[in-house]
């Protein structure tokens, strides 16, 4: 039994302490929200490096419905961290924009455990379970904003879409039940080495696969994005675009490579698909817009696109360049999403990519940060964003998917036009406005990101980088190993 | 005998009820109608033997959806009259729709025929659907049962915060500085002249 609770032993923690923190904040004489938020991050810190901590056997519990295995550490990492980073993002700009309640830490702790209960699902209904948790945490967070019009219509938007990729989500769990009489993704995997790849099983698959696109925002079903990632609250935006696209990349690679190993030829296809237009929509989406938020939406899409490439390969290598590639995009884009908070005139914040114009003259440190981030999002050598690029195309070139990689190159070529045309307005175009000197959270973690995405610490020598390839590596093979 | 009347009252209940959902002219009647017609329904599923889905569907649709229905229909001001105005414009379409449907049925119904060993059977026909379902609910899937009552956790969480405005200056009752109360702030002992009164 202790071992079975060890191996939860995370999400246990974070749901105990979610709701003990819920009912401490609950003061009417005080507010508490400053100091909740600073627990919450703590406690998101601690949930992250639990998992390298502690030294925890893999294993199964609750019967098999979750399963925790170095692969579901690696994520728990990652997700925890970035969702620290997040939320202390967060805490001026609910400041000056009245909107500071207790309960959004409290939301994030929430889901950051249902994605928590995503990565190490190992069934349909804990998976199902883990993505509404986090989902409709998620929904609330985006309309916090409740007396802003775009807040509760991205809130509202967000929710309806979800809604729907829930219903599709469950109509594929229900096929693949059905065909395969199990929810266990072992049992469904033996299952269907036992039967081949009957039609509703392949059905069952390819609707999970869209439900779960919606999540990840993977063209054809990415609409939601802009307009909600315009509409919601910045570092509710910044959230969005880091934490809970790794937990739905991580699911995707966890029901492709677990139950439905043996129809590989079949998800193939859904994933390139997916992988194709969503690099298409990202790259010649992003090209018109005037909003910076909008931009990182299709940007993020984009993205998207790019991971799912070595999804489609299927192997050990394909899976570490996933995780590899994320990793490096949620570091930017939290960092991306620091400097954007810092855009704040003296009658609040703007965020129009024009009004960056002349950044180097007033701002260089900011400049260089941004420049930092789009030079890494471009993918040009010495910076980190070159090496996610490079371990998420070599593994699919290898497998045999060298038109796939091609496509990818040229749209990230397409895709360069309009973060050089950011890199260009800061540096070569005149000042037009000067923003207020951001504060001191804000800035450090912007500086932090461009620093890690700055090759500084993969220079060999230094190890880091070296020692996190390994981990995402071990988390692949624990994968496979499963 | 008696199952095959009570299938034909129920099914017919079921059918007749339905059309007066949409036929019938003031809304809130229409939902009644609907009431009726998920109560028939269950009573149907209770004939087939399922009578978990029978009680989920006195619960959910009658007690939950049929009730916001009639919510909505009451506090609502939508014009129903000129809603009804294009009834008769919309029936081919609807027509369409009805026939589609029914031709589905007729399939799935002939293919389900056709292969008749395809049915399920239930293994242990002496314990009900509720006992089965309790004991994996609370046993196989305890976990997920948890991790269900923290999503119903966060959605309380999600309406509160987006709708509870608490408003400054008003007054309220505060239980604790009532029952806090000692005898002495509270009850005063006078002692009255006989014939004086309280003045």
């Amino acid at each position: 039994m202790f071992q079975s609770l060890s191996t939860i032993l995370p999400e246990l923690f974070l749901a105990v302490t979610a709701s003990l923190l819920l009912g401490f904040g609950l003061s009417k004489t005080q507010d508490r929200s400053d100091i909740v938020r600073n627990i919450a991050a703590g406690l998101l810190v601690i949930f992250g490096l639990m998992g390298f901590v502690l030294d925890r056997p893999a294993g199964t519990s609750f019967n098999g419905l979750l399963y925790n295995n170095e692969f579901s550490d690696f994520l728990k990492a990652v997700i925890g961290l970035a969702a620290a980073a997040a939320l202390l993002l967060s805490k001026h700009y609910f400041k000056s924009e009245k909107l500071d309640r207790y309960e959004f830490s409290v939301l994030t702790l929430y889901s950051v455990l249902g994605m928590s209960i995503m990565v190490s699902a190992n069934n349909l209904l804990s998976m199902y379970i883990g993505i509404e948790m986090q989902s409709l945490a998620l929904y609330i967070m985006a309309a916090f904003n409740r007396d802003s019009l775009r807040a509760s219509e991205s809130g509202l938007k967000y929710f309806v879409l979800g809604a729907l990729s829930s219903g599709l989500l469950l109509y594929g769990a229900s096929l693949v039940y059905g065909f395969t009489g199990s929810l266990d993704f072992e049992t469904i995997r033996a299952s269907i080495e036992l039967t081949g790849a009957t039609s509703g099983v392949i059905a069952g698959m390819v609707f999970l696969l869209c439900g779960l696109a919606f999540k990840i925002s993977a063209a054809p079903f990415h609409m939601w994005t802009p307009d909600v990632y315009e509409g919601s609250p910045t570092p509710v935006t910044g959230f969005f675009a880091a934490a809970p696209k790794l937990a739905a990349m991580a699911i995707i690679a966890r029901l492709t490579i677990i139950p439905f190993s043996d129809i590989l030829g079949q998800w193939q296809q859904v994933i390139v698909v997916m992988a194709v237009l969503s690099m298409l929509v990202g790259a010649l989406g992003a090209i018109v817009q005037t909003n910076i938020k909008r931009l990182m939406a299709y940007s993020s899409i984009a993205n998207m696109g790019y991971a799912l490439v070595p999804i489609a390969a299927g192997t050990v290598a394909g899976i570490q360049g996933m995780l590899i590639f994320m990793t490096i995009y949620v570091i930017s884009v939290i960092g991306v999403f620091a400097t954007i908070l810092q855009m704040r005139l003296r009658n609040g914040m703007v965020e129009k990519i024009s009004d960056l114009s002349g950044l180097s003259k007033s701002n260089p440190g900011m400049a260089l940060c941004i420049t930092f981030f789009m030079v890494s999002l471009i993918g040009i050598p010495p910076w980190l964003g070159f090496f996610g690029k490079w371990f998420a195309f070599a593994p699919a070139f290898e497998a045999g998917l060298a038109w796939l990689v091609v496509i990818a190159l040229v749209m990230s070529v397409v895709g360069a036009f309009y973060y050089l045309r950011i890199i260009k307005m800061i540096w070569f175009d005149e000042p037009t406005r000067e923003f207020i000197l951001a504060p001191r959270t804000v800035r450090f973690i912007a500086i932090a990101s461009a620093l890690l995405v700055f090759p500084l610490l993969v220079i060999p020598g230094t190890g880091i980088g070296i020692a996190a390839m390994n981990l995402a590596e071990t988390a692949a093979q624990a994968l496979f190993a499963q | 005998m008696l199952i095959a009347i009570t299938f034909y009252l129920l099914a017919f209940t079921a059918i007749a009820a339905a059309f007066m959902v949409v036929a019938a002219r003031n809304p809130v009647h229409s939902v009644m109608f609907l009431i009726l017609t998920f109560f028939a329904a269950a009573g149907l599923f209770i004939l087939m033997g399922a009578e978990f889905i029978a009680l989920l569907l006195v619960m959910v649709y009658v007690g939950a959806v049929a009730v916001l229905f009639l919510f909505v229909v009451m506090m609502l001001d939508v014009d129903f009259v000129e809603l009804k105005q294009g009834f008769l414009s919309y029936l081919p379409a609807g027509l369409i729709v009805a026939f589609i449907i029914l031709a589905e049925m007729i399939m799935v119904g002939a293919a389900y025929f056709s292969g008749a060993s395809k049915t399920v059977v239930p293994t242990d026909p002496e314990t009900s659907n509720l006992e089965r379902f309790g004991e994996v609910l609370y046993t196989d899937y305890a976990g997920a049962f948890e991790a269900a009552g923290l999503v119903l956790l966060v959605a309380m969480i999600g309406a509160i915060v987006l709708t509870l405005r608490e408003r400054k200056g008003v007054r309220t009752q505060n239980a604790m500085d009532q029952i806090a109360r000692t005898r002495e702030e509270g009850v005063e002992l006078v002692d009255v002249e006989p014939g004086q009164g309280l003045g």
